[in-house]
């Protein structure tokens, strides 16, 4: 029903319907930021690679050669989190983009943009995290740049990386690759990242502290490949959440999704946390897990796999992928009914009561 | 989580759900009052495992969506001006006044900040003396004792750059203003749970003898809802009509009285227009004379004249009421999505719209495509 607005028929970037600014809902990760990308930016910059809309452009070279292209933009508020900080966000964030193609990734770039005022201690502890992290990753760090705005233009301090990766032969991820049939796999505990940031930006204090669970993922997906060749589909679940990333599958694959809420691993304290909120952790942000597509019959093998992995420990087969309800993601409640999971609108709200 | 998965447990609804089947007989239409529970009988689709009989309507009890137009607009005028910072619980952001809503404030430099807790807005007045800061204070019974602590300790500290724009409303009032309505036809009503929490269900007592129907106080999870479900289709096969309490492990019959105290002090009586409704007698709260300083109304009297009219296309009203389904909206998921709401019910995620949107999509169009078949 949202795909029969009288909007899919334009072809210029007109302005959004509803807002003639840009709102804190833009930057979701979800719906009001599909339709921004679709609407304002694809139709002036459109070319094949840019099409799939994956988490990385899969560019191909001479000889058979591809490479992952990817970029992204750090703005967390606070810098410092439980359980990371902007610095190895910056770095682990691109290399996830550049995971999701199989890439292992190679080389990053850094800009920074530093706000008038903000502590050299500060920026010093930020980019020996930054430094460690992309050794952690074994990815180089290879050009630069630094910009310094006014006092009240920035909060402390923005990233934005560039990353480069070479794909593997004989590897065809895509997110419009998913089949009917295909099994539906979550690394691990959804929601974590979103609702430790929640937790220290709000001040809500809970019994146990919740952790964001930044971590790079390449070696995760290559102990999945070394399982199988069959991914499908890769997609890292950032924000918007499981859902986001579900429904951008469901949507690029022309297939519908299926999930049982029952097999969707959650942390206790993430789960009241969000309970707590009137927040669904489906749509809550993770910086360090994934969603994967795969052939039914290696998705057990992929599994054993990842369970081997420090990162892959949780991980669950959740669902499917049917040739019913394409570019739907249905899930299967605890009571036996269902439910839609569609994009989130905009903004993540707390409700009243 | 305790307390929350046994309510949730799949078998132990599916039990009562059983035994609603074979208690049912004929047809019965039965509202739940809270937008909180419209939402949770979506999100785990318990409306697809009822009888055929039982047709559930939704009730009035979104406080987000029967905020009348008028105050939204107030509010935006508010939280444009430059001296003030506008809290307000996060759903009534997006809340779209006549021509913009708080959202677009804020994307205009308008100081527009989320709270969990109107004491928050307190401590928020504390640490900026330079400032007024207003707080939205909206909702049921159920967030009146937080606000009127409020309010009160904004006095009782001397905190004199705080006020409230106040748009409380109360259920009983609604109820009868339907129960009195001739085009509504509803047999039994489910209490809403928190609101029982706070005010007991005393008041409920003189509805069911003057009107014959059934209430049953009714809670959130699945397991709480087919049971209070059960309980009222048992009173309507039976031929009772009586005050039932199927959430008694937050509920009593007097209520919390300390809160109510607390309300009583603060608050008072007053007419309240309802979005999509219209005006119900003494179903809202205003603050009492003895707090008349902390009323934003009445400390930007500039306000005062702000007096928008509601678009028609919508039929909010109607689906507040109960006599519409979200669904049989023509705009329903095409001019009106939760990206661009024309009215309230599809704002809130409590709103009876946004819950069929969000939840209910998929089995609406595989209804639809039984009947065309």
């Amino acid at each position: 029903m949202t795909d029969s607005l009288n909007i899919t028929s334009w072809t210029c970037p007109l302005p959004l319907q509803n807002y003639p600014t840009i709102v804190m809902g833009h930057g979701s990760g979800g719906k009001m930021m599909s339709d921004l990308i679709r609407y304002m930016f694809l139709p002036l910059m459109e070319n094949e690679a840019l099409a799939p809309l994956g988490d990385a452009a899969v560019l191909e070279l001479d000889k058979g050669t591809r490479i992952a292209f990817s970029t992204d933009s750090f703005v967390v508020n606070p810098l410092f989190f439980p359980g990371g900080n902007i610095g190895e966000l910056a770095v682990y964030g691109t290399v996830n983009d550049l995971a999701m193609t199989g890439a292992q990734p190679l080389f990053l770039s850094a800009g920074f943009i530093l706000e008038e005022g903000l502590p050299m201690e500060t920026l010093g502890e930020l980019t020996t995290s930054f430094a460690s992290a992309a050794e952690k990753a074994h990815v180089q760090v290879v050009t630069g740049d630094t910009k310094v705005v006014n006092k009240g233009h920035g909060d402390g301090l923005y990233i934005n990386t560039t990353g480069i990766g070479l794909i593997p032969p004989e590897i065809a991820i895509a997110p419009g690759n998913a089949q009917p049939g295909d099994a539906v796999i979550v690394s691990g505990t959804i929601g974590d990242h979103g609702m430790a940031i929640m937790s220290v930006r709000e001040g809500l204090e809970f019994e146990t502290q919740i952790v964001s669970d930044t971590a790079p993922l390449h070696e995760l997906v290559e102990t999945m490949l070394a399982a199988s060749n069959e991914i499908h589909c890769l997609r890292d679940a950032t924000r918007g959440g499981i859902a986001a990333a579900l429904n951008e599958l469901a949507k690029s694959s022309r297939v519908g999704i299926t999930f049982e809420e029952g097999l969707v691993p959650l942390r206790p304290a993430v789960k009241a946390a969000c309970e707590m909120l009137g927040m669904d952790p489906y749509y809550v942000a993770n910086e360090g897990k994934l969603v994967a597509i795969t052939n039914r019959e290696v998705a057990e093998e992929v599994l054993v796999a990842m369970h081997s992995h420090p990162l892959g420990q949780d991980a669950a087969i959740i669902g499917e992928v049917t040739a019913d309800h394409p570019g739907m993601v249905l899930s299967k409640t605890g009571i036996g009914g269902s439910r839609v999971v569609d994009l989130p609108a905009g903004e993540l709200l707390p409700r009243i009561c | 989580m305790k307390y929350l998965d046994e309510y949730r447990d799949g078998e132990l609804t599916k039990k009562v759900l059983v035994e609603i089947e074979k208690t049912v007989t004929r047809p019965w239409k039965i509202m739940e009052v809270c937008g909180g529970q419209t939402h949770s009988i979506i999100k785990s689709g318990l409306d697809q495992l009822l009888p055929p009989e039982i047709d559930l309507v939704h009730g009035p009890g979104c406080p987000v969506c029967v905020t009348p137009l008028e105050l939204i607009d107030k509010a935006i005028a508010l939280a444009s001006q430059p001296d003030i910072i506008f809290t307000s619980y996060g759903d009534m952001l997006r809340v779209p006044g006549s021509e913009r809503d708080l959202f677009s404030v804020k994307a205009a430099g308008g100081d527009v900040r989320i709270v969990y807790s109107p004491l928050d807005a307190l401590k928020i007045a504390q640490d900026n003396p330079e400032k007024t800061v207003v707080f939205f204070g909206i909702g049921f019974e159920t967030t009146a004792p937080a606000n009127a602590m409020a309010v009160m300790q904004a006095k009782n500290q001397g905190i004199e750059n705080f006020a409230m724009l106040v748009s409380h409303v109360t259920v009983p009032p609604a109820i009868t203003a339907l129960l009195e309505s001739p085009d509504v036809q509803v047999n039994g009503f489910l209490a809403a749970g928190h609101v029982c929490t706070v005010m007991g269900y005393w008041e409920y007592e003189q509805l069911v003898e003057k009107y014959k129907v059934p209430v049953v106080v009714m809670g959130f999870e699945p397991v709480d809802i087919a049971r209070a479900l059960l309980m009222c289709v048992k009173q309507l096969e039976e031929g009772r009509a009586e005050v039932e309490n199927a959430y008694a492990r937050s509920v009593n019959p007097d209520g919390n009285q300390p809160a109510q105290d607390i309300i009583n002090q603060v608050f008072k009586h007053t007419d309240r227009a309802w979005r999509g409704i219209g005006v119900i007698p003494k179903s809202g709260y205003q603050l009492q004379d003895a707090y008349a300083q902390y009323d934003a109304e009445l400390r930007f009297p500039e306000i005062q004249t702000i007096a928008p009219q509601e678009p028609s296309v919508c039929i909010s009203g109607l689906v507040l009421q109960g006599l519409k389904k979200p669904n049989e909206c023509t705009a329903f998921g095409v001019q009106c999505t939760p990206e661009n709401p024309l009215g309230a019910t599809m704002v809130s995620s409590e709103g009876a719209c946004a819950a069929y949107y969000q939840y209910g999509r998929y089995a609406i169009s595989l209804e639809e495509d039984k009947i065309t078949r």
